[in-house]
């Protein structure tokens, strides 16, 4: 697998800018003198500005990490926090559904109120992308990190490490996963589940990065400028950092950007069966799972949360799958 | 080739059985006693012993494991004295819930878990070749992109929305369909398929996307090759060109995502079971987790890793099949 992909550190040394760090000249600097001498992370960043797929992709997913950061002071605009109960936001005598059309939707309530309990939606929802987000983005580095170093040691290395680490993936990606962890997730007790689920879900993910990165690393270990770097005297882990990791790094953001929904559908589904997250945290999946039953009777309550998980499912594979056509144009499938 | 089947069977037997001691322990070392939860809520001391040293939990872990494990080869008999009870070949313990066989309670529901599998998987593979391979004929023009955003988004909807909408338009609004339940291929094909339709939909639109944009990637590559071209030249009719030369040479990085996802499948769904009310493996498993059945979770987890361990060696052979070039 030879690939030269844009970000694969074709070139040499003048080395990529690692991760979005701005890089001044590239930001404001004239196209038309950069056009020539342009940094495989410029062309990809103009590519990507040429898409208007990839720009309101891009918008949304902004939006949703706003969202789930901003989430305390966010849900507090609209005046109710996630646990609060509204018992005049609904009505008693028909089994506790929402008073007003649209489940109850109104100046005091944006996005309406859950039925029974006469929560407000909108602050539930808020910070329910905290929760779903956390989780999927702190699962998502353990993959890439894990995957990523053991990719390029297995890579690097050869020989038994080679062998050792790539058993080891092997023997992850033959576990029925989510059988696995909805398994260890409904076995373990008392912990906190944020960091359970976080550690559960990390845990079968990282064999699929590390293909990638082993692959990549072992086109990359006998160029010349890193038998250059050898030669004059350069330490294992000096190579690997400085020479190899940047030229994996392209490739490697791709596939993360494609790994984020994944988990995010991975924690609502695991919140949805009821071993994720608690009740009194929000997180989609599991609103989901308790607004099913009201499907017909309140329909607002179940569509809510399902068109929050699906637009940010949605806006991470369009995102990730553009970045994957213009970093990795070849590599990177399994 | 003899040689490598050889080598294959015996990694996946080590992989069977590092699976099944990492199960082992997790069920078994995490904070619950198998004992309580088999001898039920009004349980005595002496009798809680009983039912520890009758499941064979007062030995050390690793002679139960090595029990279990031969248990499955050769069966077992659990306990002793009068209360000895044979457990045959393939023994996975019993159920504390109900006492059955494992075995037998996995059996009974793999027909409805495997209905589930294999038609969704045609529907998908429909769906998705159709698809990838539509937009790859049609690169860039609108079609393409219709197509492959319409992939997405279906893929991106949770497979209980999708679930739950198909229930509520087609069958509460426009009563096209009786609420699924299982009937057997063999007495009531025609009833097996149009009550097994909408769950067949619901997982077909959540694998379709990867088979369409793998497709349609591996399309675009094979008909730019030359022997596309030399085929054309033949006067071989365009359908032809298409379907045995383009379509072949892209098909072994899609059997590799076929296998795992089959493989993945055919021990149950559990969410679309349970949206659904198929009587199949993914809801006996998720009944189990619940009542804390664990000879049932056990058994679950086995058969899962089995069907998978077993796709991808299947897939691995057809890659001979499929590209000549490959040799075992």
């Amino acid at each position: 697998m030879t690939t030269t992909a844009p970000g694969a550190g074709g070139q040499t040394p003048p080395a990529p800018v690692p991760g979005g760090a701005p890089a001044p000249e590239a930001a404001g600097a004239a196209p038309a003198a950069a056009a020539t001498g342009a940094g495989p992370w410029q062309l990809a960043r103009r590519e990507l500005r040429r898409r208007p797929a990839v720009r309101v992709s891009a918008c949304v997913v902004l939006l949703f990490v706003l969202m789930a950061v901003t989430a305390p002071w966010l849900g507090a605009l609209g005046g109710w926090t996630p646990g609060e109960f509204d018992k005049t936001a609904i009505d008693p005598y028909l089994g506790g559904q929402p008073l007003g059309s649209l489940g109850g939707i109104s100046p005091a309530h944006w996005l309406g109120v859950e039925p029974v309990t006469g929560r407000d939606l909108f602050s539930r929802v808020v910070n329910g992308a905290q929760v779903s987000l956390l989780i999927a983005f702190a699962a998502t580095a353990i993959v890439v990190i894990t995957g990523t170093a053991a990719g390029t040691a297995a890579g690097y290395f050869g020989g038994r490490t080679d062998a050792v680490l790539s058993r080891l993936m092997d023997l992850t990606m033959s576990f029925p996963s989510l059988i696995f962890m909805i398994a260890m997730l409904s076995v373990a007790k008392d912990v906190n589940r944020i960091v359970l689920m976080t550690a559960v879900i990390g845990l079968f993910g990282w064999p699929g990065v590390a293909r990638v990165v082993r692959g990549q690393t072992l086109s990359l270990k006998h160029r010349e400028y890193v038998d250059a770097a050898r030669v004059g005297g350069s330490g294992a882990w000096r190579i690997l950092t400085r020479d190899i990791l940047p030229g994996v790094s392209g490739p490697v953001i791709a596939y993360t950007t494609l790994l984020i929904p994944g988990m995010i559908s991975t924690e609502a589904a695991l919140s949805y069966l009821g071993v994720g997250v608690r009740p009194p945290t929000p997180s989609w999946g599991q609103m989901i799972a308790e607004s099913v039953a009201y499907y017909e009777t309140d329909p607002m309550y179940f569509v809510i949360p399902s068109v929050f998980l699906f637009l940010a499912v949605l806006a991470f594979t369009l995102l990730g799958d553009a970045l994957r056509d213009i970093l990795d144009p070849r590599g990177g499938r399994t | 080739m003899i040689l490598y089947l050889i080598r294959r069977l015996l990694a996946l037997a080590g992989v069977l059985i590092a699976i099944a001691a990492v199960t082992f322990l997790i069920f078994y070392v995490l904070p619950s006693d198998p004992a309580a939860a088999a001898c039920g809520k009004t349980c005595s001391p002496e009798r809680l012993a009983g039912v520890r040293e009758y499941l064979g939990l007062d030995l050390p872990l690793w002679r139960q494991f090595l029990d279990f494990l031969s248990g499955i080869f050769t069966g077992r008999t659990l306990g002793s004295g009068q209360y000895a009870v044979q457990c045959d070949f393939p023994c996975l313990g019993y159920s504390y819930e109900n006492s059955l066989p494992v075995w037998d309670l996995l059996m009974d529901r793999l027909p409805v878990s495997a209905s589930l599998a294999f038609g969704a998987a045609v529907l998908w593979l429909l769906l998705g070749l159709g698809a990838g391979v539509t937009a790859a004929l049609r690169k860039d023009t609108a079609t393409d992109k219709a197509l492959m955003v319409g992939a997405v988004a279906a893929a991106s909807l949770p497979v209980y929305f999708t679930s739950v909408m198909l229930i509520y338009g087609v069958i509460r609004v426009a009563g096209l369909l009786p609420y699924p339940s299982y009937h057997s291929f063999g007495e009531d094909p025609l009833g097996w398929a149009s009550n097994l339709l909408l769950p067949w939909t619901a997982l077909a639109l959540l694998y379709a996307a990867m088979y369409a944009r793998q497709s349609r990637g591996s399309m675009i590559e094979a008909m730019a090759e030359p022997y596309i071209r030399t085929a054309r030249a033949k006067g071989m009719p365009e359908r032809t060109v298409v379907v045995k030369h383009g379509l072949r040479s892209g098909m072994t990085p899609i059997l590799t995502i076929f296998g795992m996802d089959l493989g993945g499948l055919l021990a149950g769904a559990v969410i679309t079971e349970s949206i659904f009310g198929l009587p199949g493996i993914g809801r006996l498993f998720y009944g189990a987790l619940v009542s804390s059945d664990q000879p049932v979770v056990l058994g679950v987890t086995l058969l899962a890793a089995f069907f998978i361990v077993v796709a991808n060696l299947v897939v691995d052979l057809l890659y001979a099949v499929i590209d000549p070039r490959v040799r075992y």
